[in-house]
């Protein structure tokens, strides 16, 4: 730290402070957009000075790879469908978590052989590889699961906590040798214990837990930058790293919180026994279902509806079409309103982030505190893709994945219709017992497809 | 004081100052947020940087670089996919009111 000339130091703590208020920013709509610019300019001042800071050999080829990530991260960001948001960000959480597990690797390497290596140095050094390495690797998991490359349900077997509980001794083991005897060998396979750790902490949480996962993560990534800081001596690392470790913590926390659930029950809750796995199933109870023009009816003769829309809605791309259909509605008289849960699509705010790229009205979105009581004054809930986020077992069936969410209480309304692709259960795994309700109408179909023939069928009457 | 107290006392208020800045953050920014802190820990890209400029062989060198390119797709990709969601939020009113227009 005091080789580090002082100018530099207060290019970097105004860096810090950069990010302090890019953090602010991002927790109110107002600036939100203003705080990520700020946030940005504040990381590439930190990275342009490290140029002029240190004598930094190999320039070309660094200016090289600094292009080459550029262009992979610019094009990612831009070509990525809002839908996949959640994916992404794990994949950038995940590239992260790697690159601070090779830098403390390559800091190990440099380091052996010279002998009285400060203890607590080496012991930083061995956290960031070990939590940059669960990070990756439950990060690419966590891909995984949301782009359904493989199943999003909990995966258990057997051995698993055993195995769980071996793998973090052999890391702890590992950990302990990377600090009394450093060699680089130990830190490499310190870091493969880390991947197998991260997959395993992964495995077990269910679909509609993931983007939680993904947060936790998150704040892993943000600690161990925090202790690359201290190794490598600079201040712009620590805080920022520990900025996001210690929001993303908190962040994690409020997450979990609007679904009702701890994070501890997250991570964890599948290990205890099979309550979290859910259905899966396809049931064979009988259902009413119905065609377009039947539901037009009951839309049309309804004084006020509210639509539910979910992620079905956004991945079939029918934003349009059911601004379309309210409009017609609104027109004669009925009053609309759409009824957003905190945690409706991927991840909690990401419903919000998809309507507005539809460019559905401000306006006409309520928070589920705000419509939850019209539900009883109200003659058709239209569910468009939704389905654990009306599913009325979080607060019947304590056994259920989705148990203590709060969640719309469309069970009230009068008349329940829901289009859906087919019976298969949403993204939490569990069958939903509104679906069988006398009150409720299925409409089964591609959302885009089933709203333009709704929107035909109503226009038509 | 000493070197290390320095580093834990950065560190220290640093947590209270991440607590306290997100403690108030409503659902709806939830995703970008997280998305934005991400980015931030995107800085990783200077202690790679650093690794790889003072890399003394090849090998060293190679994953040096490596890191600096899985560091920089973390925090430019993540700066510009928060800045695309969230330019969203920000032209909805006045879209929202060409459309009372129409």
């Amino acid at each position: 730290m005091s080789s580090t000339p002082t100018w530099v130091q207060l290019i970097y703590l105004a860096c810090a402070v950069c990010f302090i208020l890019a953090l602010k920013g991002l927790s109110s709509p107002k600036h939100a957009r203003a705080g990520n610019l700020l946030g940005a300019v504040g990381a590439i001042v930190a990275v342009v000075t490290v140029f002029f800071a240190a004598d930094i050999n190999h320039l070309v080829p660094i200016l090289i790879a600094i292009a080459v990530g550029t262009v992979i991260g610019v094009i990612g960001a831009r070509k990525v469908l809002m839908t996949q948001m959640p994916q992404l960000v794990a994949l950038f959480n995940g590239v992260g978590g790697l690159a601070a597990a090779v830098v403390a690797l390559l800091e190990l390497s440099d380091r052996v052989g010279h002998g009285g290596e400060p203890k607590f140095d080496l012991a930083m050094t061995a956290f960031t590889i070990l939590v940059g390495t669960v990070s990756f690797a439950g990060s690419m998991l966590t891909f995984a699961k949301l782009q359904e490359l493989m199943t999003s349900r909990p995966v258990l077997f057997p051995g698993l906590p055993v195995l769980f509980g071996l793998a973090i001794i052999g890391a702890l083991a590992l950990a302990v040798f990377v600090v009394t005897d450093p060699m680089v060998w130990i830190g490499i396979a310190l870091g493969i214990v880390g991947l197998a750790l991260g997959v395993l902490l992964v495995l077990p949480v269910g679909g509609a837990d993931v983007p939680i996962v993904i947060s936790l993560l998150n704040a892993f990534t943000g600690l161990t930058v925090a202790a690359g800081g201290y190794v490598l001596g600079n201040t712009v690392l620590l805080v920022g790293g520990t900025l996001v470790g210690a929001s993303g913590t908190i962040l994690t926390k409020l997450m979990a919180a609007a679904m009702g659930r701890s994070v501890v029950n997250i991570m964890f809750g599948a290990l205890k026994g099979g309550s979290t796995l859910g259905a899966g199933t396809v049931s064979d109870r009988p259902v009413r279902s119905a065609g377009p023009e039947d539901i037009a009816i009951l839309l049309e003769y309804a004084s006020k509806v509210i639509v539910v829309p979910g992620y079905g809605l956004a991945v079939a791309q029918a934003q349009h079409t059911l601004r379309e259909l309210v409009d017609v509605l609104t027109a004669r008289g009925v009053a609309v309103d759409y009824a957003i849960h905190p945690v409706a699509g991927r991840m909690p705010g990401h419903m919000n982030v998809l309507l507005a790229e539809a460019q559905v009205p401000y306006e006409q979105l309520k928070e589920m505190d705000d419509i939850n009581s019209q539900f009883k004054q109200t003659d058709v809930v239209l569910v468009v893709g939704a389905n654990d986020v009306v599913n009325p077992a979080a607060k019947t069936t304590p056994g259920a994945p989705i148990y203590g969410m709060p969640i719309l209480n469309a069970d009230e309304a009068n008349q329940i219709v829901f289009l859906k692709r087919s019976m298969r259960p949403g993204f939490a795994g569990i069958e939903n017992e509104l679906l069988f309700d006398p009150k409720t109408t299925l409409l089964f179909g591609d959302a885009k497809d089933s709203l333009g023939k709704l929107l035909n069928a109503v226009k038509a009457l | 004081m000493s070197e290390p107290m320095v580093w834990l006392t950065i560190f220290v208020l640093s947590i209270f100052v991440g607590i306290e800045v997100i403690s108030k953050v409503s659902t709806t920014l939830h995703t970008p947020l997280m998305s934005g802190a991400n980015a931030i820990h995107g800085i990783i890209l200077v202690g790679a940087i650093l690794v790889t400029g003072f890399a003394h062989n090849t090998g060293q060198l190679i994953f040096g670089l490596i890191a600096v390119v899985l560091a920089s797709i973390n925090m430019v990709g993540g700066f510009v996919v928060t800045d695309r969601m969230l330019q969203m939020f920000t032209r909805r009113k006045p879209r929202a009111k060409e459309l009372t227009h129409e």
